[in-house]
């Protein structure tokens, strides 16, 4: 086990490098940093100030070092924008990503999970084919359309609930939906699949011929073994979700790190973008990893992977 | 006597993998339907000049925000107009050019890509599937959208810009289940087979490997191709996709937002064509799996 771990912990460590390299490089994309900076009025005299001011005339590799070595330390510089320290904007944002990020999956599993088991009662019925029919068709629903949707539903139609903001509860509710749904269809077919899986072996026989009633075979035996990989799979979702915050940031207006991330990219304030792109990813790859070790833990068989 | 056919002597004709794919198609609803919207909307983007009422880019601001007919406007504008005064139909029509180019390029791109490193880590194993399986992991850890937007915004947006950065962004499902196909297929005997009369290892790969995994990287072309067009409707959403005046189905959403409040038909219309689309190619990417491969089915 902590061979497993030991191992996939350097896997990790190795991505995280490699990510935080391409974030890096996006910066010289461009071709010239300091020339992009100033602007398209800016003379030439302008351009070479900016350029030794903000050091990009060493080389990249020196630079990349150095801005490694400060974000290790959580120090990303200084937003080109708002003329702030990056580490303590982004800080302040994450709280409400974090928050509407908990939200969505919890609304997720809440939904998915009992659709899924549902759905495995009765294969073919009229509820497993709704259910299929909901995960396919939530794919194809594009988030920002549906949150305007639901913008136009409750806050125009009916006014029962606010467009945009972060003070209350009530704000939370489309966005929270709107993120979440996106994690539906992935977590309710694989409980579905589970589900089925588990309903068909011995154990499950066993106890019903012991005499356990329906509702303990399916949850207390059942659901208990088909949850494990829904488990890993939630944590994997969380981590796309929080780079998916973006999108429904910017319908709802919800001033978290996804909507930070797309004013700095609207105003080509490129160090907290990069910040953002590595912390979203440390994330994700924080989340596959737990999810990983989680998985090693509850299934033996998973750690020779 | 020999009228009666003999059931023993009578000769069984035992139905072609082919006649029995389109014995399947043939029953597969969901299919049927996908395959028939997509086909619909192609032809519209093929025939968008022929079909559309007006010029999509031509502004007229005597008739701003025409109402649609079933809202009570007039049927020079079926559609209504937008904020601009052009034709809501007409830039419809030319937006679906928009998406279904976007789809089928970025696809394209991302599937030589990804195919290319998946069928590479399946057949040879080793150091090259270790390679190629860290870059999946580390494609996997960027935050697409994220990603996509700082390098369109970097770069400009433009159609070309678009595509390509979705193109080279896309490619880690490809590559995924194309690894998988390729290690499943190079295990059968008649790779061994092929290997052993001395066939070259470009000639296995493209005489004995591709055509078996051709079905699945059919099913994920047709999935990402879906992926693709809901990204780039984001992005133009977003303001960093491709820009104004340029008729994009997320692009008129964007701009109909503004005036959500009084005209939500402005949001709902283009959203709706975008859903649909969308939702017909996964109903044809789902039907393709289940009628070629239903052993993949999840």
């Amino acid at each position: 086990m902590l061979a497993f771990i030991l191992k996939r912990l350097g896997l990790a460590l190795l991505v995280a490098f490699t990510v935080s390299f391409i974030s890096f490089s996006l910066l010289f994309l461009s071709g010239d940093p300091a020339a992009a900076l100033a602007g398209e009025t800016a003379s030439g005299e302008d351009i070479e100030a900016i350029r030794t001011l903000y050091g990009f005339d060493r080389p990249m590799l020196v630079q990349y070092g150095e801005w490694l070595f400060s974000a290790v330390r959580g120090d990303f510089g200084e937003s080109y924008y708002f003329k702030l320290p990056v580490a303590s904007l982004i800080a302040d944002r994450l709280q409400v990503t974090m928050l509407l990020g908990l939200c969505g999956i919890t609304f997720a599993l809440l939904t998915a999970v009992p659709l899924g088991v549902a759905a495995a009662i009765r294969p073919n019925s009229i509820i497993d084919r709704l259910a299929l029919f909901l995960s396919v068709a939530g794919q194809a629903l594009p988030s920002f359309w549906f949150g305007l949707i639901l913008i136009v539903l409750f806050s125009i139609k009916f006014q029962i609930l606010p467009p945009s903001g972060a003070e209350s509860w009530r704000h939370f509710v489309m966005p929270t939906v709107v993120l979440g749904y996106y994690a539906m269809p992935a977590i309710m077919r694989l409980t579905r699949a589970g589900m089925l899986d588990v309903l068909n072996s011995d154990y499950i026989r066993t106890a019903r011929a012991k005499g356990a009633g329906e509702w303990r075979v399916l949850f207390k035996h059942a659901l208990r073994n088909a949850i494990i990989p829904v488990v890993s799979l939630a944590a994997v979702q969380m981590g796309f979700m929080l780079g998916g915050s973006i999108v429904v940031e910017s319908v709802f207006a919800l001033h978290g790190a996804g909507y930070l991330a797309w004013e700095s990219i609207a105003r080509n304030d490129l160090p907290t973008v990069q910040a953002l792109i590595l912390i979203f990813s440390m994330f994700y790859i924080t989340f596959t990893f737990l999810a990983d070790v989680l998985n090693a833990w509850l299934d033996p068989r998973m750690r020779s992977a | 006597m020999s009228d009666i056919a003999d059931p023993l002597t009578q000769e069984f004709q035992a139905p072609s993998p082919r006649e029995m794919l389109k014995q399947r198609a043939k029953g597969h609803l969901g299919l049927l339907t996908g395959m028939g919207i997509v086909g619909l909307l192609a032809l519209v983007a093929i025939f968008a000049p022929l079909l559309a009422p007006h010029d999509p880019y031509a502004q007229s601001l005597m008739t701003r925000m025409e109402p649609p007919v079933f809202l009570g406007g007039e049927w020079s504008h079926p559609l209504g107009t937008d904020h601009l005064g052009r034709d809501y139909l007409s830039r419809l029509i030319y937006g679906a050019r928009v998406s279904l180019m976007i789809g089928v390029i970025a696809a394209l791109i991302s599937g030589v890509i990804g195919t290319t490193m998946g069928v590479a880590a399946g057949y040879f194993g080793g150091k090259v599937d270790a390679v190629v399986t860290f870059l999946i992991n580390v494609r996997l850890a960027m935050p697409v959208v994220l990603v996509a937007l700082a390098v369109v915004a970097i770069l400009g947006g433009s159609l070309t810009v678009v595509i390509c950065v979705l193109g080279l962004l896309l490619w880690d499902r490809f590559a995924v289940v194309m690894r998988a196909s390729t290690l499943q297929i190079s295990r059968r005997d008649y790779i061994a087979a092929a290997r052993a009369v001395g066939a070259s290892t470009p000639r296995i790969l493209l005489t004995e490997i591709m055509p078996n995994i051709f079905n699945n990287l059919i099913v994920v072309i047709t999935l990402e191709m879906a992926h693709a067009i809901l990204l780039e409707a984001t992005l133009s959403f977003l303001g960093l996709g491709v820009q104004p005046p340029t008729p994009s189905w997320g692009l008129m959403v964007s701009e109909g937002k503004n005036m959500m409040l009084f005209e939500p038909w402005l949001v709902l219309i283009p959203g709706a064509v975008l859903f649909v689309l969308v939702l017909a190619i996964n109903l044809m990417g789902d039907g393709l799996r289940d009628v070629t491969a239903p052993e993949n089915r999840s």
